[in-house]
């Protein structure tokens, strides 16, 4: 693997893992419980400081998305004709201001985010189909069919990509579920790339062999052998994908090719922000900050779980 | 590094753009098509003999594959065709117009961050697990995380509006105006740039000859300078294609917030007013740099890494 992103290798926790050898611990004389390569990762994630307090920010983000309009007295498209425009204030219950119209920011804020948080997983979970079934059938099958779909990959890779979403959601409308597909149906490359190279080196594995011998046919052998076996990396690349996803959708959002009225994510609102953003900077700056703080959080566990999880480390 | 593998691989190379040219041109071809709407649908609703004219002048009452077969043999002349919502302007008219502004924004924003980020990432590996790199990376991971259309709202509120220092936006070719979309758009590559370099000086550092070169008493800048930089630049150089994919797609962002005439607002404008023509020569042209661009790196790559021989028998 080549890739830029595998090249960022900072990897202090070589040295730590070393003191935590459960030979050293079993030489001491002290009781020793064989650990899987997931307990394993999970207590190098642990010691990730930076990935374990984005881990418990994206926790209590994620509960105030869900539940914060629930309990709001605001609702998102109530327009408060007494507080139009009006800076934050605790006295009239807008804590965040209000925009133009008399809409409560935080209110929209925290359901924009469930539209922003949603695309970005769901956009996510159909890269993620399709990226692993295409790269884990071109890897296990090789050859001329690698060859072939490889080569496809490769040709998607060079064009401008975010000009064919921008030409997909002008195309299709603006439908939300057309989002989460043409940011997903863009997005799998990379996941291709990587889980063909991993899988490449699985299936000349002897447990796969061994499933051949027995009779289990490829897709059965792709199916519960090779994909299982690719989830460490897999998993590692879908907190990388996340932001990205979330990225994109407000990016979309932002041109005013996102989501549409009623409905808002952050990018929308940034956007509505950055256009009265001289007269009042509330409405640009809460939705901002919780997109910038989601997606710092998002990248950080992403790297906290690629230190764990990345075989390169242990080596 | 021999020069004929060179010149096969590039030959190579230049014929494997072929496909990949005729896929983007036949997918962004279709997919505009199947857009509802057509170019001449916005204005007052025109009288069906002039409609049929106008539709028959720009052959758009033809099968749909003839259309395209027609374009392809017009593309390969280099004729992008007339535009449809800028009235008497070819597309090939407006690439020259928007190309330069967008190249100018860009290849200073590319210079920008390969110097900042370079530089940032060396002091960052030289002061590994320090608080200097603590901070350091913690403010790029920041640059990566806060989108360039959130950066540059705030930037032109604080430095234009509040202080007042720089123009909010618009573009004459002075410096002045080009301060803040440049500086916009460099930010994420600087912090990506600062990382990768980061990452790969501190493992070049640790390698057996920086420590025969420190052992045998160089000076710390000659070990950084005349070995170790060579090395931790290689990710840098292999990013540089993606990197300029995605400078192209922030300066779509970045010139319609600083109002900036350049290509990326042609196209946004293109898709919305579905200008068939302009849409398909931006995506082409831009196609065409983002593969060429390909291309050099990794020439440039190969020239720099020792270990890539082209003339290698598979």
């Amino acid at each position: 693997m080549n890739t830029p992103a595998d090249m960022q290798i900072p990897k202090p926790q070589v040295v730590k893992a070393e003191v935590e050898d459960p030979f050293a611990a079993a030489m001491a004389g002290q009781d020793v419980r064989g650990r899987s390569l997931w307990v394993d990762a999970w207590h190098r994630l642990l010691k990730n400081k930076a990935a374990v307090i984005s881990g418990i920010i994206m926790f209590i983000m994620l509960l105030l998305v869900i539940a914060g309009p629930l309990v709001s007295p605001w609702e998102g498209d109530f327009t408060d004709w007494d507080n139009t425009a009006s800076p934050p204030n605790f006295e009239t219950g807008h804590w965040f201001g209000t925009d133009a119209v008399g809409r409560d920011i935080l209110v929209r804020t925290l359901e924009g985010g469930r539209i922003s948080l949603l695309v970005g997983l769901v956009a996510t979970l159909v890269s993620l189909a399709i990226g692993v079934t295409y790269g884990a059938v071109a890897g296990y099958y090789g050859g001329f069919t690698d060859r072939i779909m490889m080569r496809l990959v490769d040709i998607i890779y060079a064009l401008p990509f975010m000009f064919f979403v921008i030409l997909l959601m002008v195309v299709f409308g603006r439908h939300i579920v057309l989002i989460f597909v043409a940011i997903g149906a863009v997005n799998w490359l990379d996941m291709a790339r990587i889980v063909r190279g991993q899988t490449l080196g699985l299936k000349n594995t002897e447990f796969v062999e061994a499933a051949r011998a027995c009779g289990v046919d490829h897709k059965a052998i792709i199916r519960r052998h090779i994909i299982p076996n690719l989830l460490g990396v897999v998993m590692v690349y879908v907190t990388l994908t996340i932001p990205q996803v979330i990225l994109v959708e407000s990016f979309l959002s932002f041109l005013g090719l996102g989501v549409q009225e009623p409905m808002s994510s952050w990018g929308a609102l940034v956007n509505d922000g950055a256009q009265d953003m001289e007269s009042a900077p509330w409405t640009l700056v809460f939705p901002a900050t919780f997109l910038t703080v989601t997606l710092y959080c998002f990248n950080y566990i992403g790297d906290g779980m690629r230190d764990a999880l990345d075989p390169k480390d242990r080596a | 590094m021999n020069q004929e593998g060179i010149l096969r691989h590039s030959a190579t190379r230049l014929l494997g753009l072929i496909p990949t040219l005729l896929v983007l041109i036949t997918i962004a071809f279709f997919l505009i098509r199947m857009a509802p709407g057509g170019p001449f649908d916005s204005e007052k609703l025109l009288p069906p003999e002039i409609r049929a004219n106008l539709d028959a002048k720009y052959h758009l009452d033809e099968p749909l594959v003839q259309q395209y077969f027609r374009y392809l043999g017009q593309i390969i002349t280099l004729d992008f065709g007339p535009s449809f919502q800028y009235k008497d302007w070819t597309v090939n008219e407006l690439i020259a117009r928007g190309f330069p502004v967008s190249l100018t924004v860009g290849g200073l924003a590319m210079l920008l961050a390969f110097f900042v980020g370079t530089s940032i990432g060396i002091i960052a590996a030289l002061r590994q697990n320090t608080a200097v790199d603590y901070s350091v990376m913690g403010i790029a991971m920041l640059g990566i995380s806060i989108p360039n259309f959130v950066v540059a709202p705030l930037l032109i509120l604080v430095l234009a509006v509040y202080q007042g220092w720089l123009p909010a936006g618009g573009w004459d070719w002075s410096i002045p105006r080009m301060v803040l979309p440049v500086v916009t758009l460099a930010l994420p590559v600087i912090a990506y740039i600062a990382r990768l370099t980061r990452g790969s000086m501190i493992e070049v550092l640790h390698s057996n000859y920086i420590r025969t070169a420190r052992a045998k008493g160089l000076p710390g800048y000659l070990v950084i300078g005349r070995h170790a930089l060579k090395p931790a630049l290689l990710p840098v150089i292999s990013f540089m294609g993606p990197a300029t994919a995605g400078l192209i797609t922030g300066s779509v962002v970045i010139e319609r917030i600083y109002s900036i005439p350049g290509l990326g607002s042609y196209f946004v404008q293109g898709a919305l007013n579905r200008d068939y023509t302009l849409v398909m020569g931006v995506v082409i042209f831009y196609g065409v740099v983002i593969i060429l661009l390909n291309f050099i790196v990794d020439l440039l790559y190969a020239w720099m890494n020792p270990k890539i021989r082209y003339d290698e028998v598979q």
